[in-house]
């Protein structure tokens, strides 16, 4: 607990010299993430006021709102915010955690991927780290391990991959979409040799999986969104946020078919976020980075329950 | 039998998988963050004792396996098939040679053993973890030799073979682990 409230004055001091200006947002909100690999609670809110009445999720990240204060013209914005995530519990998983989130004006993904390395590096003050951070693209890292080219591999190809490598393959895993493949073998190839004594920075997903980042055309194009990996934990995840109101309303509809495929409930959508971005969100790249698992590494553990006061099971 | 969804997985669920019964040892939860979340488990067959890796989709479920563990009481054996009684139900069970594995060679009759059943037969039989045996043949040994370094095989009347101490002669009555098949004591009778 002292290292975690070391750690915190130190973000503070870190964002306070560069006049990034932290922010509160509430936890709470109408409307909710329509991505259907994150699942929100849902809460009754008994009133009194115009929201009498009504179902309000619970964040799985401060994303939204922070946008809209981008768009108001906030400037440079971070937030250390208490979110929940349904469904997901484990060593590194606990259904509510903490996200140091933060905002960039005027930087791209790869500027904020050199910020991030500043931070983490001073917080770990020398613990972990031996060598200089490194950048892969999402492409370079199934090139160099699974010898597949993750934007236009086949399922087929994928699931050979995963055969070669004795990966035991899930029942029901889908014959059409890709996603879920590359997921496994991130998960089970990729994933546990990331950031071997330095930071990984994979960078430049498949277009399928840039959530809302933006996308760069190209051959092939790819969504500009990056991860942050230390010790084969995933700490970290950015964006070169998409400012465009009529894609982000496309993703998030398409998410709800998805969802609605999957016989999962649909999320109300975010007007006032879609109406933000419609007014002008100024370019800027954004992160957030999961705060129990760096005191986790930081204190040379491998399950968040000691980064945490109280994990769920003694919550 | 029930179904058992991914977030009920925890060590010691039994589960089927290719029609075999399973007991999860081990359970890990993965997700990317933006992705598609699984649950790898560690499972071991509980009729090969083999432990294998296994992934699900998080949220989906497997179907539950009808296994429990009972005490028994062993009766006696026909060569073929060994006979056990619940001693609440005075129902009598009989488990094969791939059941008993090890344990039929430290089972005396009436002895008290936890039997793993798989839809009401047994899948595994563990005897108790002391038993009590006489010996019914050593070689003589060095009389005067307390110190137990060394020792020999002694024949049991189950027919086990166990090291003892050189100054444990036949006819003796000892006590065994059963779990490492070592010998721990003399008894007096």
């Amino acid at each position: 607990m002292r290292l975690r409230a070391k750690l915190l004055a130190q973000v503070r001091a870190f964002f306070a010299t560069r006049n990034v200006l932290e922010v509160e947002t509430p936890a709470l909100s109408a409307a909710a993430i329509p991505d259907p690999n994150l699942a929100s609670f849902a809460v009754c809110y008994a009133g009194p006021g115009p929201r009498h009445g009504q179902t309000l999720y619970l964040q799985t990240s401060p994303e939204f709102p922070m946008k809209r204060l981008l768009a108001a013209g906030s400037g440079c914005i971070y937030q250390i915010a208490r979110v929940f995530r349904d469904g997901e519990a484990g060593r590194r998983h606990n259904p509510e955690f903490t996200l140091l989130e933060w905002y960039r004006v005027g930087f791209d993904h790869h500027r904020l991927m050199s910020e991030v390395a500043e931070l983490v590096t001073e917080l770990l003050a020398g613990r972990l780290l031996v060598a200089e951070p490194e950048r892969l693209s999402y492409q370079e890292i199934f090139q160099q391990h699974l010898d597949l080219d993750p934007h236009r591999a086949s399922v087929a190809e994928l699931a050979a991959g995963a055969a070669a490598q004795n990966v035991p393959i899930p029942p029901g895993m889908p014959a059409e979409d890709t996603d879920p493949w590359l997921d496994l073998l991130l998960t089970h190839c990729i994933e546990p040799t990331l950031g071997q004594g330095r930071l990984t920075f994979v960078y430049d997903y498949p277009v399928t999986q840039a959530a809302l980042a933006r996308l760069r055309p190209g051959d092939p194009p790819v969504g500009e969104r990056f991860e942050l990996y230390l010790d084969g934990v995933e700490l970290a995840n950015g964006f070169h946020e998409l400012g465009d109101a009529s894609e982000q309303r496309r993703r998030f509809v398409a998410e709800n078919a998805t969802r609605q495929a999957a016989g999962l409930p649909e999320m109300p959508l975010d007007e006032a976020l879609l109406a933000a971005l419609a007014t002008g969100l100024p370019a800027c790249a954004g992160v957030a980075l999961g705060f129990d698992r760096l005191v986790m590494l930081a204190a040379g553990k491998s399950s968040l329950q000691h980064a945490m006061a109280f994990a769920i099971d003694s919550a | 039998m029930a179904t058992y969804s991914t977030n009920e997985f925890k060590g010691g669920l039994k589960i089927m998988l290719d029609g075999d019964p399973y007991v999860i040892v081990d359970n890990e939860f993965v997700k990317p963050g933006k992705g598609q979340a699984f649950n790898r488990a560690k499972v071991r067959n509980l009729k090969t004792g083999r432990v294998i890796e296994r992934t699900f989709k998080s949220g989906d479920s497997v179907e539950g396996a009808d296994v429990v563990d009972v005490e028994l009481q062993y009766l006696y054996s026909d060569g073929e098939h060994w006979h056990f009684m619940d001693q609440q139900s005075y129902e009598q069970l009989t488990a094969d040679a791939s059941a008993m594995g090890d344990a039929a060679k430290w089972l005396k009759e009436e002895a008290i053993c936890q039997v793993t059943l798989w839809n009401g037969i047994p899948l595994s039989v563990s005897p108790p973890i002391f038993v009590i045996m006489t010996i019914i043949e050593t070689d003589p040994g060095l009389r005067g030799d307390t110190s137990g370094g060394g020792g020999k095989p002694a024949t049991l009347e189950t027919g086990a073979v166990v090291r003892v101490p050189l100054f444990v002669q036949s006819g003796e009555v000892i006590k065994v682990d059963t779990r490492t098949g070592e010998y721990v004591s003399r008894v007096k009778e």
